[in-house]
């Protein structure tokens, strides 16, 4: 059978792609890093892959706003490939950064429209939040990525620019009905949580969405950090190895298979 | 030579010994007359005076910060005890007489480099080595907090991406002492930044720099008292992976100069030399460096691409003293011509030895074969980092610099390296009687509150604030966390980190070990055992997690005030022998090192030192990362043990402090006793006996247990009368606070408990409680009818409230 080709795309300041890598690698998956300046010169090398990441960091140091510059350079070098390539339905992610990439450049939620409606914008405690959250997975959502997972995980999240806010409240309306909110901050036992648990103060909670369809992934927790049980706190995993998020990474590579 | 292009001669052949030292003195030289005698007479055999550039050159050469000057030179010491006996000994090299001495008698096989590159290098596998290194960045984040620690990680970065051929950093260790938060403005003197302002731009600027560069910072400790307002303390470090045969560096005549990453600047002019002087409000802000961590982020992937493809042969990092020092050092034993126009600028203006000099950031200089010319330039160009050809490593021991086709330098590498005259100290150590504070009673609504007051003292409390604004998990490794709890809504201090570095060696089991051991109260009174209470700590701390005493190497970090005053040298002289002595008895040896002198900030004529400052910092290996453990208490029913016996060890203590007393004894070490307590540790831990495990330390036996009760939400029953102390008599108080070394709270199941006092049968180990299973926190003695009680909930508040902006 042939092997699930990955293409973790990176650039200056990107630095969450080895562990993204790992994550894939360790699903079965052939996994690489590519240097966004070598894809700008050959577009067409992205349909050898059948997965696009984009892993978290600090593109080109979040000037301006995170992932700003990186989500222009995106758009207008490798718009078209960008979205041909989400609209054959392949599974794209979007990490913390990569998130941030997606709903600047208007990736999500809609790459059909492909226009910036929502923004990932500071804290509401105005500092950097480096902890383990409670997330809980919708119930109605179509996303390729969440299968298998019970409804509430653990995952650690680590932002600055992480509140998720719509441009209006129709949106939230349309994401809702829509079914593209994927993962929403919670409780332990699935209630509203507040500060600490609700790390930033996003519309709804909202951790992650997709697009219509399910197949891109954008979320500001990192399941590449939570492969292992062991990097858990309080080691626990979906077995004695492993951790939840690599079902996460599963998902989508079962899925080209 | 002549004056050109803003290069000047400085005339100084016929200066008399007074016009030396103004000469030194008006121009941040930071020498001594002896040494700008030597230059003179260098200069008088040339018959010619020096360029502005050449006296810079030997300036930052013969920095205290580059040369360690003091500890490396005459010392002639007297200690005097409480019986006014006299003890006189003279040290030519203090730092080779006691710190690298251990090392060398130690002579462990696993020690891969020691003090000879930019880090220290132990064994992590057969095939690769890990590298550690910890700078001190005072003086900048003095003056500029934010711009001082975000360059000091910066540069700690940079020292394990120079060592040997280049390592990958895995983690970040940070740690403060300041001035209180909540002192008055009006009691701040004048043009000094408020502690709480240093605090927050300190912290932003690690967080910023680190995070960005995504690098973890798993690590770390901050000390409060108010001896730091003028002067806070500031330690950056970093450990890496190095593959084995990356790790010898050298450099060929013919090789070429490539100059890699930011561009020069006027920023960090004389930051080498000024780090010698004390602080005042004339102190220029321009020697505070400014950071870019994405540059830096760039040179790091390029430059490991270029290691992996062999095409340089040396490497170092542009750090105190700028291209003077990087070039100087690489070029020591064949000689170097630079071609300064080449160097980057950016922005016009700079006079030549302002680019020769400046420690502009983010810069790296390596030794490249001519072969690889064009190879090693599209490895940089390829991740759009700028690189330049400077100049060549020549075969004449000389340094030569040219600007605009004129030589503006040239002086013999020899008297650059070598003919620094050695300078001689006196030192001064009066030893203070200690004596036993007045036996402790209190009520026990008093001990009650006594023990929340403890929880949320600075020096205590926790530090979440601080560090859920830097990403502790990036990279995805860091499975021991500083903070640690049982679920996520809790925590509690971690004793150490360890990182898993599975994304670099592939199939690994093994995991890195980083801890810490500080407190200046201890120095206050007794240096000696300051040093030695730190190396204790940062021991137990690493052994807490699960490390093996039979592998951990240290690093020492001197911050002192003026060593010129015999009595501020005679503290260093103490605390260094306090080094050899206990270092040697656990064979734990030093790898790698740093001192920072003249922390003194002068006010209308009145001197402030700071208190005298030993971090000890360890790194270990760890053999299999699934038997390694957390502080919080993890099962209703299980035993708690203290290993290590509790004596009436008060002075210098957080209690002490609290109520206000002067007297007490400050812990000794007694390595003896505690090599075998933390040899069974890591035993019982290797046997999974061990089910949470915690070292006592600020705050003694009542805090830590406290600590491992509100980090998992679980109750405890504590029987004071069980604890086992010395011949001294304690009341039930002194019990609980004491901070003493050499302790560790062990939780065991019931059914492991023969085989944990099997391992334990040459140590202490008591029975001294049990898990319960409400969350009440509970201290009982019998003999003295005292009960204290409360819950994990109120005593976790008042741990976290303190330091929470």
């Amino acid at each position: 059978m042939k092997k699930v080709k990955v293409l973790i795309l990176r650039t200056a300041g990107t630095n969450c792609d080895y562990e993204t890598q790992m994550a894939f690698e360790l699903c079965g998956a052939f996994a690489e890093r590519v240097h966004i300046d070598i894809l700008i010169e050959k577009k067409n090398k992205i349909f050898k892959y059948d997965i696009l990441a984009f892993p978290g960091g600090f593109s080109y140091g979040d000037d301006i706003a995170s992932g700003k510059i990186l989500s222009n350079e995106i758009k207008n070098k490798l718009g078209d490939i960008v979205k041909k390539f989400a609209m054959s339905g392949r599974p794209i992610i979007g990490i913390c950064n990569g998130f941030q990439v997606f709903v600047k450049m208007g990736l999500l939620p809609d790459p059909n429209v492909f226009e910036q409606v929502s923004s990932l914008y500071y804290n509401d405690s105005g500092r950097f939040e480096c902890r383990w959250v409670y997330v809980k997975i919708e119930k109605k959502t179509r996303s390729i990525w969440v299968k298998n997972l019970p409804e509430i995980i653990s995952l650690p999240v680590a932002h600055g620019e992480g509140k998720f806010i719509p441009k209006n409240k129709n949106l939230l309306k349309v994401l809702s009905k829509n079914n593209q909110i994927v993962l929403k901050y919670s409780s332990k036992d699935g209630n509203i949580p507040k500060y600490p648990l609700d790390p930033n103060g996003s519309s709804e909670q909202i951790a992650a969405i997709s697009n219509p369809e399910g197949n891109i992934l954008g979320l500001m927790p990192h399941p590449e950090r939570y492969i292992f049980a062991l990097q858990h706190p309080n080691r626990e995993g979906f077995d004695s190895k492993y951790g939840w998020g690599k079902i996460i990474f599963q998902n989508a590579v079962d899925f080209v298979k | 030579m002549k004056d050109v292009n803003g290069c000047n001669i400085v005339d100084m052949l016929d200066l008399s010994d007074n016009q030396l030292v103004k000469l030194s003195k008006n121009n941040t030289f930071s020498l001594s007359l002896e040494e700008m005698k030597v230059i003179q007479r260098y200069f008088q055999g040339l018959k010619r005076n020096p360029t502005d550039i050449e006296i810079e050159t030997i300036a930052q050469t013969w920095s205290e910060h580059c040369k360690h000057k003091t500890l490396t030179g005459i010392i002639r010491y007297t200690e005097f005890d409480d019986t006014k006996a006299q003890k006189v000994k003279t040290y030519k090299n203090l730092l080779k007489e006691t710190i690298f001495k251990v090392t060398m008698e130690l002579n462990k096989k696993w020690c891969w480099s020691v003090f000879e590159d930019n880090a220290g290098i132990i064994e992590f596998d057969s095939k690769n080595g890990v590298a550690f290194k910890v700078e001190t960045h005072n003086h900048p984040s003095a003056l500029d907090p934010y711009g001082g620690t975000s360059t000091g990680v910066g540069g700690a970065i940079r020292d394990i991406l120079g060592v040997g051929l280049g390592a990958k950093p895995l983690a970040n260790t940070n740690v403060f002492c300041f001035g209180n938060p909540n002192v008055e403005l009006r009691e701040i003197p004048k043009n000094i930044h408020h502690p709480k302002k240093v605090i927050k731009d300190a912290v932003a600027g690690v967080g910023d720099y680190g995070n960005k560069m995504g690098i973890p910072t798993v690590n770390g400790a901050v000390h409060f008292d108010n001896g730091y307002i003028s002067n806070p303390l500031v330690y950056c470090g970093t450990f890496g992976i190095i593959p084995k045969n990356k790790i010898r560096k050298k450099v060929n005549v013919g090789d070429l100069i490539l100059l890699v990453g930011g561009k020069t600047g006027r920023d960090g002019i004389h930051g080498a030399t000024f780090s010698s002087l004390q602080l005042s409000y004339e102190s220029d802000v321009n020697a505070v460096q400014m950071g870019n961590p994405i540059i830096e982020k760039k040179v790091l992937d390029a430059m490991l691409n270029a290691r992996d493809l062999n095409l340089y042969r040396s490497v170092t990092d542009c750090g105190a003293g700028g291209l003077s020092s990087a070039i100087g050092e690489l070029g020591r034993k064949t000689g170097a011509i630079v071609y300064l126009n080449k160097v980057p600028l950016k922005y016009s203006g700079l006079r030549p030895w302002e680019i020769w000099i400046s420690e502009a950031q983010e810069r790296m200089v390596f030794a490249v074969p001519p072969e690889n010319k064009n190879k090693i330039i599209k490895v940089f160009k390829k991740e759009k980092v700028e690189a330049v050809f400077i100049g060549e490593f020549t075969k004449n021991k000389r340094l030569i610099i040219k600007y605009n086709n004129d030589v503006i330098a040239n002086i013999c590498m020899v008297f650059l390296h070598n003919e620094m005259p050695k300078s001689t100290k006196t030192a001064v150590y009066r030893i203070k009687k200690e004596k036993l504070q007045k036996s402790i009673k209190m009520s026990d609504d008093k001990i009650s509150r006594t023990l929340k007051t403890l929880l949320s003292d600075l020096n205590i409390c926790s530090r979440e604030w601080i560090v859920r604004q830097y990403d502790h998990e990036v990279q995805g490794q860091t499975i021991v966390k500083p903070l640690q709890g049982n679920s996520i809504e809790i925590s509690g201090p971690g004793d150490a980190s360890i990182i898993f570095p599975y994304n670099i060696i592939n199939g690994t089991k093994k995991g890195v070990v980083l801890s810490n051991g500080l407190n200046p109260q201890y120095g206050k009174i007794n240096t000696y055992k300051m040093a030695a209470s730190a190396i204790e700590e940062a021991l137990r701390n690493a052994v807490a997690v699960g490390a093996n005493i039979e592998k951990i190497a240290l690093l020492d970090n001197f911050c002192w005030g003026n060593p010129n005053y015999p009595k501020i040298l005679g503290g260093i002289v103490r605390a260094a022998n306090a080094c050899y002595d206990v270092a040697k008895a656990f064979e734990t040896p030093f790898i790698s090192g740093k001192d920072s002198l003249y922390n003194e900030y002068s006010i209308i004529c009145k001197k402030y030192s700071i208190p005298s400052t030993i971090l000890i910092s360890a790194i270990g290996i760890i053999e299999d990362i699934s038997k390694t453990i957390t502080m919080p208490l993890k099962n209703k029913n299980n035993k708690l043990f203290l290993a290590g016996i509790t004596r009436n060890e008060l002075g210098g203590s957080v209690f002490a402090k609290i109520i206000n007393i002067s007297d007490g004894i400050v812990p000794s070490v007694y390595p003896m006793e505690s090599k075998i307590i933390m040899k069974n540790i890591h035993m019982a831990i290797k046997k999974n006996l061990v089910e949470s495990c915690h070292d006592c330390s600020e705050g003694g036996f009542a805090v830590a247990a406290s600590e491992m009760a509100f980090a998992s939400g679980k109750g405890i029953i504590i029987n004071i009368d069980s604890i086992k102390t010395d011949m001294c008599p304690m009341t039930p108080i002194e019990i609980l606070f004491s901070e003493s070394n050499g302790r560790f709270i062990i939780e065991v199941k019931c059914e492991n408990e023969l085989k944990l006092r099997e391992i334990f049968k040459n140590a202490v180990l008591t029975e001294v409680g049990y898990v319960s299973d409400d969350n009440n926190v509970i201290f009982e003695s019998k003999m003295h009818k005292i009960r204290i009680k409360e819950n994990t909930e109120d005593l976790l508040k008042a741990w976290r409230n303190t330091l929470n902006w």
